[in-house]
């Protein structure tokens, strides 16, 4: 876990106390909203359909036991006993009163977090694996470059007003468990050579015009790694759209201007900056990496007693291998039957904070398909582990599984949605539930999306849903084919939409397609992409 | 009609304008006729609401007011998933209004 050192606590401490001073002036009517309203997304203040909502910061989704346990009591101080864990690996709360902001910033920066630079068009949280620096498959933790973008991109001057919110994301693995190619710059951390080095990929995204990012560059040393993402920047700060909001993304510059034009143009900038000296120095990096070492394993159990069929599934399906092999890392759904996705009480999240001092060395990690990770579980605690979750409805078995969609808050909170979401996967979950289907399904990811903004990453789901505004009634589109995995690709629209029991049952008319033409081990997407459209069209349609 | 709605400053209320003040009750809205822009104008400036804007709606027999569109219905009662934290927690039929 990266600590802050004397200069992060101080930024950290002028923001709160600039933000107190500016909220006071709201207050007192000194600052009009048209004035106030840039100042308070800054920090992360929104103002939603029914109040004011804080979107909090959780740097590549990592957290210890007290920063949770924090996000915990904020949500009964000054919400209403619950917080809501969001695609970005953050945290919401959504019924914040903008007298009690400032104190909620400073309680939170108590635990070294914060909500700067989760609105606005600057960079936002880095985003990384959620199970970086413990699973099996990785080259490196991911994590100190993570920190150190993050360090890189806070306050930094050149990209506070971009043309557009920039989303970064890192990983060091094959298996892209963060849909880094989804991403306005996604890093890959791979090996060439026996040299460690990064692969840039950018122009990635959602929203309205979702697209893969291109690979620009196929390795950067990693200590050139600072100073390639500033020469991405630069060529998008300058060039960028800055008259269109709908086309102002990196990604809608690098269509227009191509992937290599853009590329000579970075590569031009990177020339350039390399003897610029904005690197930081091996010393930092080195300091950086100390934070993230590995916490002290114990060799333990290999294996648990699977005698307990419930305990066995939830084995099965919500752990992950770790490098060491007597740990696991667990995943805590949010998920639960007829449950809202993401969201969580306070005394839950502080039961996960006590749970990762007891059992994950004081670690949690935030994923962004909105669930909870414990990321170093010894094996021989997970049937302990699991009884403290299972009790808290915190234990659902459905990792992966159509129950464990991401849906977006739609319109029953987001000022931006046209149609609810979260009915949708409740719905769809206790349905699927209770027909026993989900096991057959195996795994199946449905993203649900109240809006063209995609914050239900729809377009990446196996099966995507959107919901639209049809003449003032909710309506929903159908996508099937999506993949933010290393396997990335978009979801195409089956055709016309549906209403909200309509697209419950086109669900249940796809999965049953599926299950009638799968072949040997095929997931849902796997057939999709054998057979193609044409059947699901059929079924669906006729 | 045409009804006014904006939220509470401090609290973030979704709030309604009842002719004299600002109510949490949809059902409290005044028909602002062609005055809507002057008073939110007028309320903007005061404090007393943020972010205001102009809605369509009706009056319904009972007298309860339904915003047009469903968004606002949304906000007029609360988030449909969590009846608890709505202005109607015992009222079922409340979630079926807003739909």
């Amino acid at each position: 876990m990266y600590k802050y050192d004397t200069y992060d606590q101080a930024m950290v401490d002028a923001r709160v106390a600039e933000f107190r001073d500016q909220a006071r002036r709201r207050l007192e009517g000194k600052l009009t909203e048209d004035q106030f309203k840039p100042l308070r997304l800054m920090n992360g203040l929104y103002l939603q359909l029914h109040a004011y909502m804080l979107r909090v910061a959780i740097p590549y989704g990592t957290l210890n036991s007290a920063q949770m346990n924090a996000l915990g009591d904020i949500a009964d101080k000054y919400d209403r006993g619950y917080g809501h864990f969001t695609t970005r690996q953050n945290i919401q709360y959504n019924w914040i009163k903008l007298e009690d902001a400032a104190d909620i910033l400073e309680d939170l920066s108590k635990v070294e977090m914060h909500a700067i630079q989760t609105s606005g068009n600057c960079i936002r949280n880095i985003s990384s694996d959620h199970f970086a620096g413990a699973s099996h498959d990785e080259l490196i933790d991911p994590r100190p470059y993570a920190e150190l973008l993050r360090q890189w991109s806070s306050f930094h001057p050149e990209f506070t007003y971009l043309p557009r919110k920039f989303k970064i994301c890192v990983i060091a693995a094959e298996k892209d468990r963060a849909a880094m190619r989804l991403h306005d710059i996604g890093i890959q951390i791979v090996e060439q050579n026996g040299e460690i080095g990064a692969r840039f990929f950018v122009g990635g995204g959602m929203g309205r015009t979702p697209m893969v990012a291109p690979m620009i560059r196929d390795f950067v040393p990693l200590d050139q790694l600072i100073t390639y993402a500033e020469a991405c920047l630069r060529v998008y700060n300058r060039y960028g759209r800055r008259d269109n909001k709908y086309k102002a993304r990196i990604k809608i510059l690098v269509h227009e201007l191509g992937k290599e034009e853009y590329t000579r143009q970075v590569e031009e900038e990177f020339a350039h900056l390399l003897d610029q000296g904005i690197e930081p120095p091996l010393a930092e990096i080195a300091r950086i990496t100390e934070y993230f070492a590995d916490p002290a394993f114990e060799d333990g159990a290999k294996t648990v007693d699977r005698s307990d069929p419930d305990f066995a599934l939830w084995v099965d399906r919500n752990t992950h291998r770790h490098k060491h092999d007597s740990y696991v890392s667990a995943v805590v759904s949010l998920k639960p039957v007829g449950g809202i996705p993401g969201d969580a009480s306070g005394e839950q999240i502080r039961l996960m904070a006590r749970l990762s001092k007891q059992y994950s060395f004081d670690e949690l990690r935030i994923m962004h398909t909105q669930n909870v990770v414990l990321p170093h579980v010894k094996i021989e605690d997970l049937h302990a582990l699991w009884t403290a979750l299972d009790a808290a409805d915190l234990g659902a078995p459905n990792m992966d599984t159509i129950e464990d969609m991401i849906a977006c808050p739609g319109l029953d909170y987001c000022a931006l949605a046209n149609a609810r979401s979260i009915p949708l996967a409740q719905r769809i979950s206790e349905r699927f539930d209770a027909s026993g289907k989900t096991e057959k399904l195996g795994e199946l990811k449905l993203k649900i999306s109240g809006c063209i903004n995609a914050c239900g990453h729809h377009h990446a789901g196996h099966i995507g849903i959107l919901g639209v505004d049809k003449k003032g009634k909710e309506n929903y589109q159908l996508s099937l084919g999506g993949s933010e995995a290393e396997d990335v690709s978009l979801a195409k629209i089956t055709g016309p939409g549906f209403d909200e029991d309509g697209v419950i049952e086109a669900v249940e008319t796809v999965t049953d397609v599926y299950l009638a033409q799968k072949q040997g081990e095929e997931r849902f997407l796997d057939t999709y992409r054998r057979i193609g459209m044409a059947p699901f069209k059929e079924a669906l349609y006729g | 009609m045409k009804i006014l709605t904006g939220n509470d400053l401090k609290t973030g209320d979704v709030i309604w304008w009842t002719g004299a003040g600002w109510s949490r009750h949809v059902d409290d809205a005044a028909d602002v006729g062609d005055a809507g822009n002057e008073i939110l104008a007028t309320e903007e400036a005061a404090r007393r609401v943020n972010v205001p804007y102009i809605i369509e709606a009706t009056r319904e027999e009972d007298g309860a007011v339904r915003p047009a569109h469903i968004k606002d219905r949304v906000r007029a009662l609360g988030p449909t998933v969590r009846p608890d934290l709505t202005l109607k927690p015992k009222d079922p039929s409340a979630l079926d209004w807003v739909i």
